[in-house]
């Protein structure tokens, strides 16, 4: 009898010390979150580096299967842009609203491209969101460096 | 590519539009089905290119090389970088394949059959540094429109052919001939049949010189598919698209060649030097003609780990369009100190030089090796990037690669 009951008392401080811990662990996490908001958002940069495969998912804002990033506007794009071209003449490029427009002015003027319409405000304000020019200074750091040992 | 996913994008009359002829019976095609003539194919088989080599664009074709690739003196085709305006043509039959020289300044409009350019004529064998006017664009602030070329588009291969020269002489051409003009069986990314994708050429000055050939060889075999076969102009030192792959007919114009791509701002760069990001009139816009100096470091690849103590050994090209390289340096201080390097002579005019080196580092530590090219008229590369210019051409800024002394 009074070995059932100290079990029961262990077992109950067991289970109120994971209890603890668990809570602790929450609390700790909320903190971090609070402190760390973009934990759950990867970069631009970083999502790009992930499309290695082409697939018919959407992953880290990429459309896997086009190669453009997922926003408003992305299917007009591909239908008025990747008819002659690949997605990649596009995705590479990074331009201001004025330069992606005089790029389509340019395409209709020498390469047939067509009156995009009411598309054209569309296209225009997905491209210049999404690949709107950094600045890059007159010279870059080397990036990407893969270190390997040389004999 | 997903094929269900991209035939759901894309709609029946845009699929047209791209075959460039109607699809009959388009109704009844399956939704999941994507005709034969939009599928990806594998460059690297399909253009036997090595696996490290990078596509920057598969409609149309624009893959480049990176510097550890371009080591070899002479570049085989798997390094070489593939640079398209349009389509590649499909079903080139050289057995029919012809070459007419016509335009304002010919006496007489003549054709050739591939072997009477073969037999008619003597052969010569040169090699040819071809570098894309856009190499380097990538790094262009504000960025510049276009495929972002980084290091790798240039080649030295060794081409042989006939002289253009004996060619025109052969033709006869009057006294006010200005500038040769190609046209080739490429097609234009829309589809149009009435337009060239590009129909670039050089002063005849240019088109006169012993080493600009009308080539139907690359490194001893026929030309690949994907630069040119079976005949290929080809101008050494100057921009890449001076030198027109699958050509069928040189005119031989009284004024510059205005064909597709020889105006507006391509291939052309403004007359006077101009603040990042501005605005140029067309008519302030100059045709590029020879390429800058440059070179490229392609031993080692960058990233090399190297224990203390211990030398390294560089070597690389350097080329500088018409003229030759005369002086070629190293710097690991960021460009506080420059020591030279050895440089060997061209092979022919045109051709590329090689140069080498042993670096020694003075203690542990992060280094860059940076690399700079003076050319016969003394003008050296730029540490920064070159002068600004709407399409992003001509930055012949100094190569570099990181070092780690550990």
């Amino acid at each position: 009898m009074e070995n059932t009951f100290r079990d029961q008392i262990k077992l109950l401080s067991r289970m109120l010390f994971t209890f603890f811990f668990l809570f602790l662990i929450l609390i700790g996490g909320l903190f971090y979150l609070i402190d760390n908001p973009e934990t759950f958002e990867s970069s631009k940069t970083d999502s790009l580096q992930d499309v290695t495969e082409a697939d018919d998912k959407v992953e880290n804002t990429i459309d896997l299967a086009n190669g453009f990033i997922d926003d408003e506007g992305m299917e007009a794009t591909i239908q008025n842009c990747t008819g002659c071209h690949s997605a990649q003449l596009v995705t590479q490029n990074r331009m201001s609203r004025e330069g992606w427009k005089a790029t389509i002015k340019w395409m209709q003027e020498t390469q047939n491209l067509w009156d995009l319409g009411a598309n054209e405000e569309l296209i225009l304000t997905y491209l210049s969101k999404n690949y709107a020019p950094t600045k890059k200074g007159r010279r870059q750091n080397l990036e990407n460096i893969e270190w390997y040992e040389l004999e | 590519m997903d094929r269900r996913d991209f035939s759901q994008k894309l709609s029946l009359a845009a699929m047209a539009s791209i075959l460039g002829t109607e699809i009959v019976f388009g109704n009844q095609m399956p939704s999941t089905y994507l005709p034969l003539g939009l599928q990806d194919s594998d460059p690297f088989k399909l253009f036997k290119k090595d696996g490290e080599m990078e596509v920057l664009n598969n409609r149309p074709w624009n893959i480049e090389a990176k510097a550890h690739l371009l080591n070899d003196k002479i570049t085989p085709n798997k390094f070489m970088f593939i640079r398209n305006n349009g389509k590649i043509p499909e079903n080139i039959d050289p057995s029919t394949w012809t070459l007419t020289i016509d335009g304002e300044s010919v006496n007489r409009k003549k054709t050739y059959t591939l072997s009477e350019l073969k037999t008619k004529f003597p052969q010569y064998t040169y090699q040819l540094t071809l570098e894309c006017g856009g190499n380097g664009r990538s790094e262009f602030n504000p960025p510049a429109k276009g495929n972002q070329w980084t290091v790798g588009a240039v080649s030295c291969a060794n081409w042989t052919g006939v002289r253009l020269r004996d060619i025109l002489e052969d033709v006869g051409i009057k006294s006010n001939a200005v500038y040769i003009g190609y046209h080739a069986a490429d097609t234009h990314l829309s589809g149009d049949p009435n337009k060239e994708p590009i129909s670039r050429g050089v002063p005849i000055s240019k088109a006169m010189q012993d080493e600009t050939l009308v080539a139907f060889s690359m490194n001893g075999e026929d030309i690949p598919i994907a630069h040119g076969f079976p005949l290929r102009l080809v101008c050494g030192g100057w921009p890449a698209s001076t030198s027109g792959k699958w050509i069928t007919r040189l005119s031989v114009r009284d004024v510059v060649h205005d064909g597709a791509k020889m105006g507006g701002t391509s291939y052309r760069v403004p007359c006077e030097t101009v603040a990042p990001g501005s605005k140029v009139e067309d008519s302030n816009m100059c045709i590029i003609e020879s390429m800058p100096v440059k070179s490229l470091i392609t031993y080692p690849k960058s990233g090399a780990l190297l224990k203390e103590g211990k030398v390294l050994k560089i070597n690389g090209h350097a080329w500088a369009g018409e003229l030759e390289v005369s002086k070629m340096e190293f710097s690991i201080d960021f460009g506080s100190t420059w020591q030279h390097c050895t440089l060997e002579k061209p092979t022919n005019r045109l051709a590329w030089q090689h140069f080498d080196t042993s670096v020694s580092f003075p203690k542990k530590g992060y280094y860059e090796v940076w690399a700079r090219a003076t050319d016969s008229n003394g003008k050296s590369q730029p540490m920064v990037l070159p002068g600004w210019n709407p399409k992003g051409y001509l930055n012949n800024a100094c190569h570099r690669i990181a070092v780690k002394v550990v």
